[in-house]
């Protein structure tokens, strides 16, 4: 069998990598524990050889990471002994298992370290089990190459000699950097750092030959580098070339511009499309993920839907672990070594330190006298998130109107949610399905965005919606967050979870999923929005465990008010 | 450290970005404006800006290894008081220059860290009370970095509020009570797709800048064919923009000299007061960041007094953040105050 594509790009991204390891800064890998993952390590071990491996793990400490007191051996011997840090060592292979852990503040440390260009590489190994999981951006940012080797049959992976890779020999390219970021801009990638990586890329395939006889770029480097570092970024596919594109290369080019001499070439003229730039696009076109292409034809980026985002641009991970708020540490306190206590010991030494000589002097004997007084115990923080689940039916039945004012008091909602730490999330249901439109998240600025282009109309599919909406309350929960329900609607199922059309069964099932709601222990209140409260939507409040509101006409104030004073203050 | 850090990226090579670099530059004139938020995608260069300003700053006069940058022997009796613990530290005194301190506060520093803590070293071999001092008296007569602001713990941030107002830094903890002057200008940045920052901290800084990604193709290819040469050739690149880099630094001197001498007229503060007043913005905060600001415009522009025109360039980096919010208001604060210019203005 031969390699598969993705293995020969993982291969590539070694090479380069262990080229140019302070300007391609490292790899996030996604892909699980097991024989594709062992054997990729192993070929990164032999890759990036004199470096030093060392693994660090997504909770390390400051201490472990910059340096810090060594408590142990400052007790032995009596004056300070200093441990350094990882980062302050020699240059070194950083390995971060369980990366979709990653806290955002270790992100942005690791992130420092990476732009104080030290040559430290890090491998963020992400064995995350949904899409949703992901590194944080800030570090996803910097890794050059994003390598997903999930799904790759063992036998499609032999092991190979990065080294013994020969790069295809091309013509040099003209002005690189330009068509790095023209490349970029096609495929909706807005950071600068994308084009700036891919160009370090290309030079890193030229390598050994580096520095100032550097030979120029070949395009077949370029293309190379292009496929591996944006094409795992892309965000949308290429707009045909066509007058409306703002971002169109030729059309931004006045001839003036092109003063500086780097290699401007008369076929370059305006007008003309440009070939070097055609082949980039292809080769990067040819290397996106399977999935993600169709996902990207079936609209333009700001309308997919979250699940189908490119995690390597989102937000996702940084939001997420700052949503899991369980177990933040508090100030150790002074108490007693009961069972489920922490001792909190440098906070002892530190309290017991200061009476050192007096003790001594007390008559004390041993070189460390700690009273019972001294003893400070670990607290950590209980209170978590609230997530409010916004479940608002888009239906014909329902208006549009009741549709806008929801967006309308989600955005109220989230605008008093600093205080509160509060994520909404919202989930729609019209014609044949529910569907997630806004995961949770506390960013205004993001749901601003999703919120916008919200369509109303169809059937009210109301068991499926509660389906969903159970999903993401148990996803919120598993972060640690205190879900909560909020559902707009009147009542009146007409599809069923299949899809199909039929009031009365549809109403059984909505039913049934109401009942499961209700087993999830899931705080609900149910806003009935028909003009004319009925029966209906009171039996599945009843159902559902909710409190029940009729609410006609609700305007985007009232409804926000009537949300928090009735979902207030989380358990 | 073992490794010797490169160069940061010179300050007058960044591309664009006119807006934050000219509120980096004011506040290097005129420290008393506050703080500046800079908030935007991710890879416009925020943090690069922010790390090119320790480079291009004039360096201070500080007390020889002294751990609060004081400015001279007799801070021991003006600034941290006859306890100054450092004093047995730096038993000559002697002057000397460094470069301004521009401090990076990592996401999840402990208090401790910020604030200081109990020395552990003495404490534990000589049995001795003695101040550790943290972050904050590192950043003190410099800058205080924070990236990714919005994701700062609450407890910092309040912190780190009570500091800046104060411009003073008091520890009460352990046993030990500490104060010593901390008067640093913070620069947060951050992504708003990431989370809001609260009000009250959002007030306390001067300035508030918006970057994005440059739209502009010919731009973007500049920023990576410089970006590209500073990684590359870093030597002839920096070599290339020194010039620069000291021009600005010699513009910044010669503006904070001058800056006692500009005057700003009762027009120029009516001005100020009208826009407020015309954004409903909270407090007398905006009224006096907008004044400093403009004056200090005047001051980098080499002009004596303050003009209308300067109120107008600053108001929007000085008033963007202290407006209402009103999420079903879908104009953006960039809007809003181009017509309450315009209305009150007028």
């Amino acid at each position: 069998m031969t390699p598969a594509p993705a293995w020969l790009r993982a291969a590539w991204a070694l090479r380069l990598l262990a080229a140019d390891p302070a300007g391609l800064n490292g790899i996030w890998l996604r892909a699980r524990p097991g024989p594709v993952r062992a054997r990729f390590l192993q070929m990164l071990r032999q890759a990036m050889a004199p470096l030093l491996v060392r693994r660090i793990h997504p909770a390390i400490g400051d201490e472990a990471l910059f340096g810090g007191v060594d408590i142990a051996a400052t007790l032995a011997a009596g004056h300070r002994v200093r441990s350094p840090g990882i980062l302050a060592q020699a240059p070194s292979l950083l390995l971060l298992p369980m990366a979709e852990r990653t806290p955002p503040g270790l992100a942005g440390r690791l992130a420092a370290a990476l732009d104080a260009g030290l040559g430290h590489v890090l491998v963020a190994l992400d064995e995350g089990a949904s899409e949703e999981e992901g590194l944080p951006g800030a570090l996803a940012e910097r890794l050059a190459f994003h390598l997903d080797l999930d799904g790759l049959p063992i036998a499609a992976c032999p092991a190979l000699d990065p080294h013994l890779l020969v790069p295809e020999p091309g013509a040099a390219a003209d002005e690189p950097e330009r068509l790095a970021v023209e490349t970029a801009a096609a495929f909706g990638i807005g950071s600068l750092r994308a084009p700036g990586l891919t160009l370090a890329a290309a030079r890193a395939v030229a390598t050994p030959h580096s520095g100032a006889n550097a030979p120029p770029l070949s395009s077949a480097a370029l293309n190379l580098a292009a496929a591996l570092v944006l094409a795992p970024r892309a965000r949308q596919l290429p707009i045909a070339e066509q007058d409306a594109t703002p971002a169109e290369p030729e059309r931004e080019q006045p001839p003036a511009e092109s003063a500086p001499d780097e290699g401007e070439t008369p076929d370059a003229a305006p007008g003309t499309p440009d070939p070097p730039a055609e082949l980039v696009l292809e080769a990067v076109r040819a290397a996106l993920p399977p999935g993600l292409l169709e996902a990207l034809a079936a609209g333009p980026a700001g309308s997919a839907p979250p699940k189908t985002e490119a995690p390597s641009g989102g937000s996702q991970g940084g939001q997420q672990r700052r949503g899991n708020r369980r177990g933040r540490p508090l100030p150790s306190r002074p108490g007693r070594l009961e069972d489920g206590a922490r001792l909190d010991l440098v906070a002892t030494l530190r309290q017991a330190a200061p009476w050192q000589g007096l003790r001594h002097r007390d008559g004390a004997t041993g070189p460390l006298q700690i009273r019972r007084d001294d003893l400070r115990i670990r607290r950590f923080e209980q209170r978590s998130d609230r997530a409010l689940i916004f479940a608002v039916d888009a239906s014909g039945s329902a208006a549009l109107a009741r549709l806008a004012e929801a967006k309308g008091a989600i955005e109220l909602l989230l605008g008093e949610a600093y205080a509160r730490r509060d994520h909404v999330a919202l989930i729609a249901f019209r014609g044949t399905r529910a569907e997630l439109l806004l995961p949770p998240t506390r960013s205004l600025v993001q749901t601003k965005r999703r919120l916008a282009e919200l369509p109303g109309g169809g059937g009210t599919p109301l068991a499926d919606a509660l389906r969903v909406a159970l999903d993401t309350a148990r996803q919120a929960r598993g972060r640690g967050m205190t879900p909560a329900l909020a559902l707009l609607t009147d009542g009146r199922a007409n599809i069923r979870l299949d899809g199909s059309a039929g009031r009365t069964e549809a109403m059984g099932e909505a039913r049934r999923a109401a009942r499961a709601v209700r087993a999830a222990g899931l705080p609900v209140l149910l806003i009935d929005t028909a003009l004319r409260p009925q029966s209906a939507a009171q039996a599945l409040a009843l159902d559902l465990a909710a409190r029940y509101l009729p609410l006609p006409g609700a305007d985007a104030r009232r409804l926000s008010g009537a949300v928090t004073a009735a979902l207030g203050d989380p358990g | 450290m073992s490794q010797a850090r490169p160069a940061p990226y010179p300050f007058s090579a960044i591309v664009g970005q006119e807006e934050m670099k000219r509120a980096l530059i004011l506040t290097a004139i005129d420290p008393t404006i506050g703080g500046v938020l800079v908030f935007g995608d991710r890879g416009t260069g925020k943090s690069t800006a922010v790390r090119a300003l320790a480079g291009l700053l004039p360096p201070i006069d500080a007390v020889e290894g002294c751990p609060y940058n004081c400015p001279g022997p007799d801070c021991l009796l003006t600034g941290a008081g006859p306890d100054c613990p450092h004093l047995p530290k730096t038993p000559k005194r002697r002057v000397k220059p460094r470069p301004t301190p521009v401090v990076d506060l990592p996401l999840g520093a402990t208090e401790d860290r910020v604030t200081g803590a109990l020395d552990i070293e003495r404490a534990l071999a000589h049995g001795e009370k003695a101040f550790e001092p943290g972050l904050l008296a590192r950043a003190h007569r410099g800058y205080l970095y924070i990236d990714e602001i919005n994701l700062l713990e609450d407890h910092i941030v309040d912190l780190l509020l009570d500091v800046a107002a104060s411009g003073e830094n008091v520890v009460e903890r352990e046993g030990l009570s500490i104060r010593h002057p901390a008067r640093f200008v913070l620069v947060g940045s951050g992504n708003p797709e990431e989370g809001e920052l609260r009000p009250q901290l959002l007030d306390r800084f001067g300035l508030s800048v918006e970057v994005r990604s440059p739209d502009q193709i010919e731009e973007r290819v500049e920023v990576i064919r410089r970006r590209d040469a500073y990684e590359s050739q870093p030597a002839p690149f920096m070599k290339r923009w020194r010039a620069a880099d000291t021009r600005l630094r010699k513009q910044i001197l010669a503006a904070r000299a001058r800056l006692p001498a500009v005057e700003a007229s009762d027009a120029a503060l009516a001005d100020c007061a009208r826009l407020c007043l015309a954004l409903g913005a909270d407090g007398l905060r905006g009224e006096l960041t907008l004044l400093r600001a403009a004056r200090a415009l005047a001051a980098h522009a080499g002009e004596r007094a303050v003009e209308r025109a300067h109120i107008c360039e600053i108001a929007p980096s000085a008033l963007r953040h202290r407006l209402r919010r009103d999420p079903l208001d879908e104009a953006g604060s960039g809007a809003r105050i181009a017509r309450a210019m315009e209305e009150a203005l007028a």
